[in-house]
């Protein structure tokens, strides 16, 4: 369990650093930047947090029912945080499709090359935490969770809440973040 | 159960009418740029406090660990304005 909390704090402190590059960036060429940003759908930036949102609290209601041994409800927690998981990987699809389509690629200046960046960085983390939460959900199915053995589902979900955390920074960095 | 009496219920409630206040409401031109990114930040920071202390659970969290978890939204918070504040204008 210490492990996953070393490689949710290292997980973090990477980002961290990456944000800061971001704003190095950014202090260079200001104008470019605040474009760019004006060619963001801001809708679909919130519209991805609150789906985000959505899945932690549904992650987290599986753990509180697990610690209560109501394990009949568990299952149906982490389908609605994996389902989520898959909201959010299509509705990204959807934005980059219209991105690529409009000719903007992480070619076209550093900002989308950072849009780019940071928003495929953490959709890997949605995809490895989705796979994870289909992982527990199949074996939650099986009962193989309980109050006394959860240490698995748990560490997932610790995961899935930092993937919603590190975009609750990386939606208004990009998509909120007006110049001066 | 009843979800509904569930703290993470109340905690996703407050993060969902944090979202959409700023995305909808702070993002756009009613207000001066400095007092909309500061805003936007500060409420992100406190998004992030939420997000670990009660889906995360670290409200149970040995101090030290809660201390090192509970600084990223500040320091990152910070970091971000700091730099926005060194950043000229548009023209």
């Amino acid at each position: 369990v210490d492990g996953v909390w070393v490689a949710i704090g290292a997980d973090s402190v990477i980002f961290a650093i990456l944000f800061m590059t971001f704003m190095q960036d950014r202090l260079k060429d200001p104008a470019l930047f605040e474009m760019s940003r004006h060619t963001l759908n801001v809708n679909f930036g919130g519209i991805d947090t609150l789906i985000l949102l959505t899945s932690s609290w549904s992650v987290a209601l599986a753990i509180q029912a697990l610690k209560r041994d109501h394990v009949d409800r568990v299952p149906r927690y982490l389908l609605g945080g994996a389902l989520t998981g898959l909201l959010f990987m299509m509705s990204k699809s959807i934005e980059y499709f219209q991105k690529f389509a409009g000719g903007l690629t992480p070619a076209t200046n550093p900002f989308y090359m950072w849009y780019f960046t940071l928003t495929g960085i953490h959709l890997l983390h949605v995809v490895f935490g989705t796979s994870l939460l289909t992982y527990v959900w199949i074996k939650s199915r099986r009962a193989a969770y309980s109050s006394l053995n959860r240490v698995v589902p748990e560490c997932v979900a610790s995961y899935w809440h930092l993937v919603d955390l590190l975009w609750i920074v990386i939606f208004p960095l990009l998509y909120l973040m007006k110049a001066a | 159960m009843s979800v509904l009496r569930e703290r993470v219920t109340l905690v996703w409630l407050g993060l969902v009418v944090l979202t959409c206040v700023t995305t909808w409401g702070l993002s756009k031109d009613l207000f001066s740029p400095a007092v909309a990114v500061v805003g936007i930040f500060l409420i992100a920071a406190l998004k992030v406090r939420f997000v670990m202390l009660d889906f995360m659970e670290l409200r149970q969290a040995p101090i030290p660990v809660r201390v090192a978890f509970e600084a990223w939204p500040v320091v990152v918070a910070a970091m971000i304005l700091g730099f926005w504040f060194t950043t000229g204008a548009v023209a």
